[in-house]
This record gives C-alpha cells, sequence and structure tokens, in this order.
C-alpha cells in the first residue's frame, strides 16, 4: 500500500504527468500569501477542503514568520546593537518558522499528498513565488 | 556510450544564472565589478587610520580617552554595516524552471487569445489590487516570471531583485529587500563618523592653536603632517556632505515606505501622490517596518544547498536556469519541436508547448502557432 512508498521512491519510479503552480496572492500587500484557489487540474485527485486547508496554514505560517510585532522589533533592535553579529550564533525569527513549514509540508506529503500521487514542493525553493505541485502518473502502485 | 564524469568539482553557485560572485561556500554573494567598492573600503579605512594615527594620541591626552574608544566603536560599526550590505543577497528571485515558465506561456497565451498575424502580442502585464489599489505587475523577459510588487530587474547584476532599491556600486552590490536596512545604517553610521572625525579634527587645530599659535601648528610636521590633514579635511568635507545628503534621502524614503526606483519613477509622486499601497499612513510604523522588520531569508542561498546537483549534467554555458531532478536534460529554445519527437516526462497532456518567448519573438510566435 501507499504507506510502503517513500517520496524518494516515487520521485525515482513514477513519471511526472504535469505541474501545477499555486501563484502568490498580493490583495493584502507584499506579504507571502498564496492563493487559495482550487485548481481545475486537482479536481480528480483532492479534496477541495483538504487542498484549502493546507494552503490556508502555510499563508498562516508565513503571516506569523513576518509578523510586525514586538518580537520581531525587539529581535530587530538587540540585532542592530550588536551590529547584527548576534545572528552568527541565533536563528532569525523567519528562520525557525521556515522549518516548522518545511516540517509541515513534508507532513502533509507523507500522510495526505503521496498517497495521491501529488508532490508538494517547499516554496522556499521556488523563491517564495509559487507552491509547485507535481501530478504524478497514474500507474497502481500495488506489486 | 556514458556521459563522462566531469573530474573538476564544479561549485553549485557557478551554475546559478545572473552575473554574480560568490566566496566563502556561497555565503558571500556580490556584483562583478568590486573596483569602486574597494575604493570606499580605501577612503573609509586610510581616512580613520590618519585620524587614529595623528589626532587621537592628542585628544586622548588633553580631552579625553573616551574619543577615541568612541571613535574605534563607530568605525567599526560602520565596517560591519558595510561589509553586511555588501555581502548579502539583496533579495534576489530566483529564475523560473521551465515548467514553471511554460505554465505561465501558456497562462498569456490563454489569456491573450489569437493575435491576428502582423500585430504584436499586447504587453505582457497582470493586473492586482493591493490596498484598493491597481497594481501593474510586469513580465520579466530574463527571469521568465512576473515580477512581483515592488520588484525590478538589476540590468548590473542581470537578476530579479525583491523589493528593489538601486544599485550601488560605492557597496558592489544592488541594495533590495534584505540588505536596505544594512545600506541605511551604513550612510546614517558613516555620516555621524564623518562628523565625529571632522569635528575632533577642527578641535584639535584650535586647541594646537590656542597652545602654540595657528601657523605654527599648520607647519608643524611629524610626518607629512599638513599634507595629510588636508586630505583628509578635503575627504572628510566632501564625504560629509555627500553622505548627510544620503542619508536624508532616505530617511525621507523610509518615512514614506517608497524605494529609490519608485522615487525615480513617480510612481507614487504627482497625481498618484498619497496613493502608494505599501504605506502605513503612518511615519513611525513605515520605519518600524523597514528597519525592525522580519530579517528576510535568503532564497539564493537556500537553492544553494537545497537544490540536488549532479556533475554528470552536460554542461551548457547558455543554461540559464537551475538544474534540479525535475529539469530535463536537453533544455532548448526549440524546445516544442524536440519535445514532438519523442516521449518526455514533463509534458501537459494534451498542450502545445509554445517555444520560451523573448519580446522580439513574441509577435513571430503567434504567427507560427496559427499558421
Amino acid at each position: 500500500m501507499a504507506e510502503t512508498h517513500s517520496l524518494q521512491d516515487m520521485r525515482q519510479q513514477a513519471a511526472v504527468a504535469a505541474k501545477v503552480f499555486i501563484q502568490r496572492d498580493y490583495s493584502n500587500g507584499t506579504m507571502c500569501q498564496f492563493q487559495t484557489k482550487f485548481p481545475s487540474e486537482l479536481e480528480t485527485k483532492i479534496d477541495k477542503q483538504q487542498f484549502e486547508e493546507t494552503i490556508r496554514t502555510l499563508n498562516n505560517l508565513y503571516a506569523e514568520a513576518e509578523k510586525l510585532g514586538s518580537q520581531s522589533f525587539i529581535e530587530g533592535c538587540l540585532a542592530c546593537l550588536t551590529a547584527y553579529t548576534v545572528f552568527l550564533c541565533m536563528e532569525t525569527h523567519y528562520e525557525k518558522v521556515l522549518k516548522k513549514i518545511a516540517k509541515y509540508i513534508q507532513e502533509q506529503n507523507d500522510k495526505i499528498y503521496a498517497p495521491r500521487g501529488l508532490l508538494l514542493t517547499d516554496p522556499i525553493e521556488r523563491g517564495l513565488r509559487v507552491i509547485e505541485i507535481t501530478i504524478y502518473e497514474d500507474r497502481s502502485f500495488s506489486r | 556510450m556514458s556521459a563522462v564524469m566531469i573530474t573538476r568539482k564544479v561549485r553549485k553557485w557557478e551554475k546559478l544564472p545572473g552575473k554574480n560572485t560568490f566566496c566563502c561556500d556561497g555565503r558571500v554573494m556580490m556584483a562583478r565589478q568590486k573596483g569602486i567598492f574597494y575604493l570606499t573600503l580605501f577612503l573609509i579605512i586610510g581616512t580613520c587610520s590618519l585620524f587614529f594615527a595623528f589626532e587621537c594620541p592628542y585628544l586622548a591626552v588633553h580631552l579625553s580617552p573616551a574619543i577615541p574608544v568612541f571613535a574605534v566603536l563607530l568605525f567599526l560599526f560602520v565596517m560591519a554595516m558595510l561589509l553586511r550590505t555588501s555581502f548579502s543577497d539583496p533579495g534576489v528571485l530566483p529564475r523560473a524552471l521551465p515548467e514553471e515558465a511554460n505554465f505561465i506561456e501558456m497562462e498569456i497565451e490563454a489569456a491573450n487569445g489569437n493575435v491576428p498575424s502582423g500585430q504584436r502580442a499586447p504587453p505582457r502585464i497582470r493586473n492586482v489590487q493591493i490596498n484598493n489599489q491597481i497594481v501593474k505587475l510586469k513580465y520579466c523577459y530574463t527571469c521568465k516570471i512576473f515580477r512581483p510588487p515592488r520588484a525590478s530587474h538589476c540590468s548590473i547584476c542581470d537578476n530579479c531583485v525583491d523589493r528593489f532599491d538601486h544599485h550601488c556600486p560605492w557597496v558592489g552590490n544592488c541594495v533590495g529587500k534584505r540588505n536596505y536596512r544594512y545600506f541605511y545604517l551604513f550612510t546614517l553610521t558613516l555620516s555621524l563618523l564623518t562628523i565625529y572625525i571632522f569635528a575632533f579634527n577642527i578641535v584639535h587645530v584650535v586647541m594646537r592653536s590656542v597652545d602654540q599659535g595657528f601657523l605654527n601648528t599648520l607647519k608643524e610636521t611629524p610626518g607629512t603632517y599638513p599634507l595629510n590633514m588636508n586630505t583628509f579635511l578635503l575627504v572628510c568635507f566632501f564625504t560629509l556632505w555627500s553622505m548627510v545628503g544620503l542619508t536624508g534621502f532616505h530617511t525621507y524614503l523610509i518615512s514614506l515606505n517608497q524605494t529609490t526606483n519608485e522615487d525615480i519613477k513617480g510612481s507614487w509622486s504627482g497625481k498618484n501622490r498619497g496613493q502608494n499601497p505599501y504605506s502605513h499612513k503612518n511615519i513611525i510604523k513605515n520605519c518600524c517596518e523597514v528597519l525592525c522588520g522580519p530579517t528576510y531569508p535568503s532564497v539564493t542561498f537556500f537553492s544553494l544547498f537545497l537544490t540536488s546537483f549532479s556533475a554528470s549534467f552536460p554542461q551548457k554555458t547558455t543554461a540559464p536556469l537551475i538544474p534540479n531532478e525535475h529539469t530535463p536534460d536537453d533544455i532548448k529554445p526549440s524546445i516544442a519541436a524536440e519535445k514532438s519527437s519523442g516521449p518526455k516526462d514533463d509534458q501537459p497532456p494534451a498542450a502545445m508547448q509554445p517555444p520560451l518567448a523573448s519580446p522580439e519573438t513574441d509577435a513571430e510566435t503567434s504567427i507560427a502557432k496559427n499558421q
């Protein structure tokens, strides 16, 4: 069954049928948000609710990373006072959230997308411009 | 026979498009022309060395030892900000991989419909609404993407840069989203340092004149003192006015949340005044966003260390894109012709792949498709 197939196996064995690109949503400014519109190519592959849930969670995570709150302000001031050398030993808030995002995408791929022959690519690998969803050819995975 | 493995260890950033130079295992990223940057370094280090060598001993003894100490701290801060601005990724947007570029091409073709032969295709623009203001996103033919708002393509570095401010030859790099605050702090602290040195220079001359008389002070030559003094004062004077002016200008831009690029183009001035959709309409909030906002990650850095790279891929001097496991080996402009000849991986079902376009061939592409 699908659980026995790792993402590596799938990438190496399956042929890519198509790729869908979820574009950025700029309606609230230049903050990193992605459109939640459900692409037609995925209609037969995945539930609309699940897809929107994934994108919405990602949007929330990015909003958390870019939030202009007291934490980012304090981090900015502290870093400035130390001539930004503090970042040699400390991770920035954004980087911490990026790790969370990478983990979330991995989790989503393992649980939801891989069993349906789909693969989400972390947007950071595409310059935070698009979420690339690879649709693999529909072969039977049972051996 | 199988391809010969390239024995030389190809570093990942050599395959990146754009005209940047990298050092320190990809952590340092600069423009190619660095001559003026070295001049900047020479001027700052040279002037400060003269100050520390000739003025500070006298001032430390006759006034206070805190003066040289503070000067050293300020100098170190200036150098840190300069190096941070010069060496960091300004916010370069990676170019679109072939599949993404084709996807965008298809969307554009679908949106434009059939352009009659002989007519130019309409310009590639996408309209988005940001805070009730329509902003036009332009298509970049080099990077094959629709540029995000406030991004611009730097012709010197041959990259699209997010929140592009300007390309600064004095720091040898573009100034963009990621390094704007370091650039601003550099201009601010350099102005302060120049004012500080200039002021204490004057204080030094005055104090010595009080002790020994003005003419004797000028004649006194520890080493080539008058020569140093004059060069020193001259450099300080010109630096002071240009740096203070530049700092003032950028303070104005920050308070309005505008970039130099937008100011030059007049995007939010004149008849568009007061319509800047990125401004919070509050000077403090604008300053906080630009100077104390989150520190954005370098996507170039991530692409250098995350993308898998195989040295056995054929080396293409004109390869514009970062290869990864999804990229077909042969990427040529006549991609449509090639793909129609045999089974290939990345082809959307039942869709014609137009050749990757450039402004000159836009009209020709439409003509070819119609025929």
